[in-house]
Order: structure tokens, then C-alpha cells, then sequence
């Protein structure tokens, strides 16, 4: 196996203004960013789910472990499911100090990722406001920033003037119900443009000789050695994969879905502690630039930033009762609307354009559940519902060296599954959708 | 929107509901091992389809039950009868 296998394959063209002018003064099309290929019949790895955690573990097993022989299969296409359905916030200022630690390395990941995959990912590092509108949220807001600080990451607490100086459209007066108190303050959180970070990864991976199996659903994990049926469950190890396109035979299976976490780990008689819950989202008409940092408010349940394009983008909490339908509803746009004007009063005569939803698969601490197995072979990247895409390159990156060296890595040690067994939950209550 | 059938209120908006997760049995305390326990706290089915799951009727009859849903389709089916003393709730 060679380190950085290419395979022999041509160098993709890169990416510069150079090249742009170039090709659109010659007329010239770009060519397709990935291959299409043949299923073959066995892989060194199979990672399920081509999202964007499917696709940085793969591109970092290529990358930093020189294991090229890897298939990404996706029963849909690329970045068809939470990669392309998130608010694209990326920020490290949470509650934990696993958490801190961990989320500031992804954080430090997607700043180099423009150069890095050669591909602009348009990260804005516009400053994070997370609000608190009580004393025991503001308390809350105090804690986060100490450990952050300790952790290294930039996080501070301000109160109703400075928020104002930082973002004028808030009313930071004592007229709503619920009036703002402080903030915490995150400057280098923001913004990515989540498909080109789908679309890196993939180009990378593909570039390194990954292959990315688009419409290819898995059916089934096959075991072998396990005290459950067919081999399944606790002792026994992977063989391979079914899918719909025939089996596939592989010693290690990384599972990277989110909202079927559940169903694909039962395949191989691992039972999750997860919940499939949708998560609501919802954007407006494009206006002009107003908004210049992300705004969060987890007592209102809210989150909004201002696209590039002059949209506003928001996010909620999760719905209340487990759902795999990714249909929207009127509670969440009522619910949305009025908590976006007692923020911002002045946003009443915009019209939403668009509401949609994806699956976050929900788990009892708000803590992601990443590594082994009591099924040799088979890993997880589950359970990580609504900050998955902020962590998506360390996980990938983490994951990739939990896989090519059969230890679990140092920043992720404490995300594993076992810890329910042990009791040592990681009480993340600094995730977007937990209220404080 | 989600109408929940409440045996004894009839059609609620679900808004007017607390969700209570999927309903297991609890294990036995007298021989239940650490491992059942663990199980029966932090383990879920998550299926995408037919589950029977508990429901608190919070702004009605504040009386928990427990009825079938599918999560797929979120159609309803099997409420307990009302007057059930513990809706069927585990």
C-alpha cells in the first residue's frame, strides 16, 4: 500500500482565479469532480454514509494512514442528508472540557481546509453571540467561558451595551419578555458553506483513490462469531456488508450516518443509545448585509446568521417526539417567528422562502458516540445530533486513526460507547439544542 | 401538526403533550442485573416505523398512556381504553 496512494491517477486541476480565467476565456468545462465506479467485491475499509463525516474519515484514512482501498457508500447521493440540511455554524465555545478541546481542533481544521483541499469553503469567522436572557442562563454563559479559556479558546461573557456595539439589530432593551442579559462572546466562530465541504472532502478522497458509491444502500452487515443471530452482536467481528448492488466483503465497517445511526448498528446487533429526532430550519428573502455575527439564544431556542447572499438562516430545537419524517410544521415556523422578533423586532416584514428539516439522532447526554464496538471491526461516528456538522474534520480525522490503528485516540476517548455502561456520561449542555 | 389521540380527551394537538420515549418494560428490581438496568435506561429501538411509545396528556387529562405511532408516517393506532388506571404506560 502506498503512503498517499495516487494510484496513478491524474492530478485533478486545481482550483485558482488563474484557472477560472483561463477556462472561461477557452470555453472550456471543468471536469467531474469524482469518478463513478464499479463496486468491487472487497475493500480494506467500508464507511457507510457519504456526508461529511463519511467522507473526511475517508480522506484522512487515505491521507494520514495511506489506506486507499476504501468504498463510501451512500443510498442517496453525496451529502444528500445532514451535510446539506445543517445551519453551517462552526464554533468551539462549549460547556465540557472534552468538549472544548475537542471542537477547537475541528475548528482549527476547517480554517486550514480552504488550503488544505484547495477548494473555497467561504469559512467566515464572523463571531458567535450566544445570549442569555436569565441569571442562571448568564451563570451558565460565566462557566462556558472559564473553561473555554482554560481550553485555550477565545470566549468571553459582555453584557446588553457591548452586544449592541457588536450587533445593533438586537433589542437589547428591558421591552420583550425575556430581555437579553448578556452574552457570550466567541470571535472565532461562524460560518462554512457546508457543500463545498462535501465537495472537498470527496474531490480529495477521490483524488487519493477512494471510492464513492452514490445509490448504494446497505441492506444488511454480515458477522461472523457473535452470540446473536447470524453472527451479529457482542464478541463476533465483521465480515462485510450487503447492499443493493450485491456484497461487499471488508474487515472494518465505519458507520457515519445520522437519523439511521440506529437501524444500520442494529444491523450488526449493536443497540445505540439514540433517538431520531428532525431538527427544523428555515430561511428567508435575500436583504441587505445587517447582521454580522451568528446569534444564538438557547433559552428561545433559536439560532440565526445572515448568509452571504443576504439571506437569514435559522435553526430551532429538535421536535419534541422522535420522527424520522422530515416534514415541516406550523408549531415550529409560529414558534421560530415569534422568538426571532422578540429578538429582533425589526425582521417583521420579512417573508420566509423556505423551511426543511433533517434527522439528528439524539443521545442522552448530548455527547457524540464515537469509536469501538462490542463488534470487532465495526466503528461508529453516531449520535451527533445537532452539532455534527461543527465537528465533522476532527471527526473524520479521529475516527481515521481509531480505524487504521485499532486504539481509541486521546480526544475521543471520552465520546465512547462503553461510557453508558461505566456511567460516565459527558453532560454537553453547551449544544444548541438544550435550553439553559 | 400532530394530532395524539388521548383515550380520555380525544384528539390533542401535540403541543398540548409531553413526549415520553419508547415504552419498555421495567425490569424486575429483585433480579434485575446492572447490565439490564443500563439497558433498560439508555438503549432505544429508534425504529423507523411502528413503536409503542408514552405520552403525558400535560394540559388535559394529565394522565400518562401508552399507544402505538408509526415514526415513518406518524400514524396513530392501539390507544388504551379509557378509564385504563395506567393507559398502558410501562
Amino acid at each position: 500500500m502506498r503512503r498517499n496512494g495516487r494510484l496513478g491517477r491524474k492530478r485533478p486541476p486545481k482550483y485558482s482565479a488563474a484557472a477560472l480565467a483561463w477556462k472561461g476565456f477557452r470555453g472550456e468545462s471543468w471536469p467531474r469532480v469524482w469518478r463513478d465506479c464499479d463496486l468491487k467485491r472487497s475493500y480494506d475499509a467500508v464507511v457507510i454514509g457519504g456526508g461529511v463525516h463519511g467522507l473526511a474519515t475517508a480522506y484522512y484514512l487515505a491521507r494520514n494512514h495511506g489506506i486507499t482501498d476504501v468504498a463510501v457508500l451512500d443510498k442517496a447521493y453525496l451529502g444528500s442528508g445532514g451535510s446539506g440540511r445543517n445551519t453551517a455554524i462552526v464554533r468551539s465555545n462549549y460547556l465540557t472540557p472534552e468538549g472544548v478541546a475537542f471542537y477547537d481542533r475541528s475548528v482549527h481544521l476547517y480554517e486550514q481546509m480552504a488550503v488544505e483541499l484547495n477548494i473555497n469553503v467561504m469559512f467566515s469567522q464572523r463571531g458567535h453571540l450566544t445570549l442569555a436572557h436569565s441569571d442562571a442562563s448568564l451563570r451558565t454563559m460565566h462557566w462556558r467561558a472559564e473553561v473555554n479559556k482554560l481550553g485555550g479558546v477565545n470566549s468571553s461573557v459582555i453584557g446588553p451595551d457591548e452586544i449592541k456595539k457588536e450587533c445593533p439589530s438586537l433589542d437589547t432593551s428591558d421591552h420583550p419578555r425575556y430581555p437579553i442579559q448578556g452574552a457570550l462572546y466567541h470571535p472565532p466562530g461562524g460560518v462554512v458553506r457546508h457543500d463545498a465541504v462535501v465537495w472537498g472532502y470527496a474531490r480529495a478522497a477521490d483524488h487519493m483513490g477512494v471510492e464513492m458509491h452514490q445509490k448504494t444502500e446497505v441492506t444488511d452487515i454480515l458477522c461472523d462469531g457473535g452470540d446473536g443471530p447470524d453472527g451479529k452482536g457482542a464478541g463476533g467481528r465483521v465480515t462485510g456488508v450487503r447492499t443493493n448492488r450485491g456484497d461487499i466483503s471488508t474487515p472494518i465497517v465505519i458507520n457515519c450516518t445520522a437519523g439511521w445511526a440506529s437501524l444500520i448498528s442494529t444491523m450488526a446487533g449493536v443497540r445505540l443509545p439514540i433517538t431520531t429526532h428532525p431538527l427544523q430550519a428555515a430561511v428567508t428573502e435575500p436583504v441587505k448585509m445587517f447582521l454580522p455575527t451568528v446569534v444564538v439564544s438557547g433559552s428561545l431556542h433559536v439560532y440565526v446568521s445572515q448568509t452571504d447572499r443576504g439571506e437569514l438562516v435559522f435553526g430551532a430545537s429538535v421536535d419534541p417526539y422522535a420522527n424520522y419524517s422530515v416534514r415541516g410544521s406550523l408549531e415550529f415556523t409560529e414558534g421560530l417567528a415569534g422568538h426571532v422578533l422578540e429578538l429582533m423586532p425589526g425582521v417583521s416584514r420579512m417573508r420566509i422562502l423556505r423551511q426543511w428539516s433533517g434527522l439528528c439522532d439524539m443521545t442522552p447526554d448530548y455527547s457524540p458516540v464515537m469509536g469501538f464496538t462490542p463488534v470487532d471491526g465495526f466503528l461508529v461516528d453516531v449520535g451527533w445530533g445537532t452539532y455534527g456538522f461543527k465537528a465533522a474534520p476532527v471527526s473524520g480525522e479521529q475516527m481515521a486513526e481509531a480505524a487504521a490503528t485499532g486504539r481509541t485516540p486521546k480526544l475521543i476517548e471520552a465520546f465512547a460507547l462503553s461510557r453508558f455502561d461505566n456511567g460516565e456520561l459527558v453532560g454537553e449542555k453547551g449544544a444548541a439544542s438544550v435550553g439553559h | 401538526m400532530l394530532l395524539v389521540p388521548c383515550p380520555n380527551c380525544g384528539p390533542r394537538n401535540s403541543t398540548d403533550l409531553r413526549y415520553g420515549g419508547e415504552s419498555h418494560a421495567r425490569p424486575d428490581p429483585n433480579t434485575a442485573s446492572p447490565s439490564e438496568w443500563r439497558a433498560y435506561l439508555y438503549l432505544r429501538d429508534n425504529p423507523a416505523g411502528w413503536l409503542r411509545e408514552n405520552w403525558y396528556c400535560a394540559s388535559g387529562c394529565r394522565r400518562w398512556f401508552s399507544i402505538e405511532r408509526n415514526t415513518a408516517t406518524n400514524e396513530f393506532r392501539n390507544p388504551p381504553l379509557p378509564g385504563d388506571k395506567r393507559g398502558g404506560a410501562a
